[in-house]
């Protein structure tokens, strides 16, 4: 079995960040990492591998040079191969954009599964595994807490807000996993070793049949128009608790009218 | 006038809070046409009228409960592309955005998602959305064809427009069975007498400080008391002392109401992202130094198992 693991690298979410004057994210002034979602569905993948001995686990991720980082960190985690793909031209891409340079690189791989993150931690859309799906002409099980493949099919069991609902659909198939799927192993010392040897190609648009216009922002269908700091929250009114703390409390509720 | 189309966010035939406020801004816009999908829709139609939709597209066919949001986007892409409306607005939940993805990559169309504002601008719509945490305000377009937005809850507080809708049945050609994502089963999570949390106009939530399931009891007695829905933080979560879908966070639910109550929570990014653009904050803690106290218009640092039931104490005084 052929499983990609679609991997994002990303600003660290607790540092500050920031939009560059083009109201892209700025990816130079905070340091980034392998996405924390996308940790879950490298996981997923590991797991499938460690209960099916054919299965053979390739990462990928769009993005500029030091987007390696993400693939290095996966294959410290496991799995076998990467593919970075890595053009100028892909700057300023949207989701559309994006999911098109990702299909492509998927399709030129070969792939029974495709496991994804069930959102990046910077653009938060949770929409490019939908649009995978689309593309690739598949089915797209999506945001599933517990994940098993078997005869050909993936079955998954998804936490809505009022249900739970038990889906599936047949391979090949785009999967998405939440936080809540498992946790994710912690790279071993021998793992981050092996993982340097481990084969990582690197592609450009021309490699995939990809014309400049489709992706970046020439190809984008959005624009921002403003990107504004908000003014942090001022401090409000903080008192220590001397026996009337509740009182006090109750006082400023009912004074805004929500008691 | 610019027909607006709003996918009805609905359970058997009740419609939810997010498309009334999707209607109402969809006023701001154009004229409303709202699309529901199921077996329902005469108990719907009447909510959505009084909410400003002009015309209601039926689909009811099986599809729509069998699959997984294919037939939503089977119906939007065909409804749109034979009745060309300058804007489609979805509910901001995953399935939501999904479909709304779906819809726009047929349609050779933008997406904006989590949108928290929509108006009109002089070339379409204008969204702003928040971003990084909160901590960015985001104004944009849709640059080419028909701009598809999402739009999260709480947006727009919903207006009453009443008109008497159209009735329009919509037969849908869907998709193939092999692209399809078969539903095997659904099974309802019992529905407690609070608010919907994402829909709340307050949200009490507990954390760490709580310290047990049993003491949750304490959090949900605020709660009621102030006709709120409950929440916690991953930590409570985690630990197994309330359920995940009142998770508030970046990887749980992501609120903004009128006022949101934080008892025995520190404040730690993961929560901030869930819950910094309510409205009004208040946070109770023991500790002085929790990063919650930065956000909160007033904050008590003390023991919530003093104030808390101290406070429901004194608003039943005020009441009585």
């Amino acid at each position: 079995m052929k499983i990609v693991v679609c991997v994002k690298h990303v600003p660290d979410a607790t540092a500050d960040r920031t939009f560059t004057e083009e109201g892209s994210t700025d990816r130079e002034s905070v340091d980034s990492l392998l996405s924390e979602l996308d940790e879950y569905a490298v996981e997923q993948a590991l797991r499938i591998a460690e209960s099916d001995v054919d299965a053979e686990i390739s990462y990928l991720t769009v993005g500029p040079d030091d987007a390696k980082d993400a693939l290095r960190k996966a294959l410290a985690m496991g799995g076998d191969s990467a593919t970075h793909v890595s053009d100028e031209d892909i700057e300023g891409s949207d989701a559309f954009g994006t999911s098109l340079v990702l299909a492509r690189a998927i399709e030129r791989h070969g792939f029974d599964l495709v496991l994804c993150g069930m959102a990046s931690t910077d653009g938060t859309m949770g929409v490019v595994p939908a649009l995978l799906a689309e593309r690739l002409g598949v089915p797209a099980v999506t945001h599933v807490e517990e994940l098993t493949v078997e005869d050909g099919t993936v079955t998954g069991r998804r936490e809505g807000d009022s249900a739970t609902v038990r889906v599936q659909g047949a391979l090949p198939a785009v999967v998405s996993v939440t936080d809540r799927s498992g946790d994710a192993r912690y790279p071993s010392f021998k793992g981050i070793m092996a993982a340097k040897k481990k084969p990582l190609e690197t592609l450009d648009l021309a490699d995939l049949g990809i014309d400049a216009g489709q992706v970046g922002r020439a190809g984008a269908r959005s624009a921002v128009d403003t990107a504004t700091r908000r003014p942090p929250r001022s401090k409000g009114e903080i008192v220590a608790d001397d026996g009337t703390g509740g009182a006090g409390l109750a006082a400023f509720l009912t004074a805004r009218k929500f008691a | 006038m610019a027909e607006i189309l709003v996918l009805v966010d609905h359970t058997e035939g009740v419609v939810r809070k997010p498309t009334l406020e999707l209607l109402t801004l969809a006023r701001r816009l154009g004229e409303p046409s709202a699309v529901f999908l199921g077996p329902d829709a005469d108990s719907a139609t009447e909510a959505l009228g009084r909410y400003g939709a002009h015309k209601v597209y039926v689909v009811d066919a099986p599809e729509v409960d069998e699959l997984l949001v294919t037939p939503a986007v089977d119906a939007l892409t065909q409804i749109a592309g034979s009745t060309r409306p300058a804007t489609i607005l979805l509910p901001s939940n995953p399935d939501g955005k999904e479909t709304a993805a779906r819809v726009a990559l047929r349609l050779e169309s933008g997406l904006i998602t989590d949108a928290v504002d929509v108006v009109a601008g002089a070339d379409g719509p204008v969204t702003e959305q928040s971003a990084f945490a909160a901590t960015y305000q985001v104004t944009a377009h849709v640059t080419r064809g028909i701009p598809v937005i999402t739009v999260k809850p709480n947006a727009a507080a919903p207006e009453p427009a009443p008109v008497t809708p159209e009735v329009v049945k919509w037969d849908v050609t869907f998709g193939p069975a092999s692209t399809a994502v078969k539903v095997l089963s659904r099974s309802p999570r019992e529905r407690g007498d609070r608010p919907e949390l994402t829909e709340a106009d307050i949200v009490v939530s507990g954390g760490r400080g709580v310290n047990g399931a049993e003491n949750f009891a304490v959090i949900e007695r605020v709660a009621d008391t102030l006709g709120a829905a409950v929440g916690a933080s991953r930590a409570a979560v985690d630990a197994g002392w309330y359920p995940h879908s009142h998770q508030v966070g970046q990887t749980g639910t992501q609120v903004s109401p009128q006022l949101y109550l934080a008892a025995g929570i520190s404040g730690a990014i993961q929560h901030r992202a869930g819950m910094q653009t309510s409205k009004t904050i208040v946070a109770v803690n023991k500790d002085q130094d929790a990063p919650i106290f930065e956000l909160a218009d007033y904050g008590v640092v003390g023991d919530l198992f003093q104030v808390l039931p101290q406070l429901v104490e004194e608003i039943e005084r005020r009441r009585s």
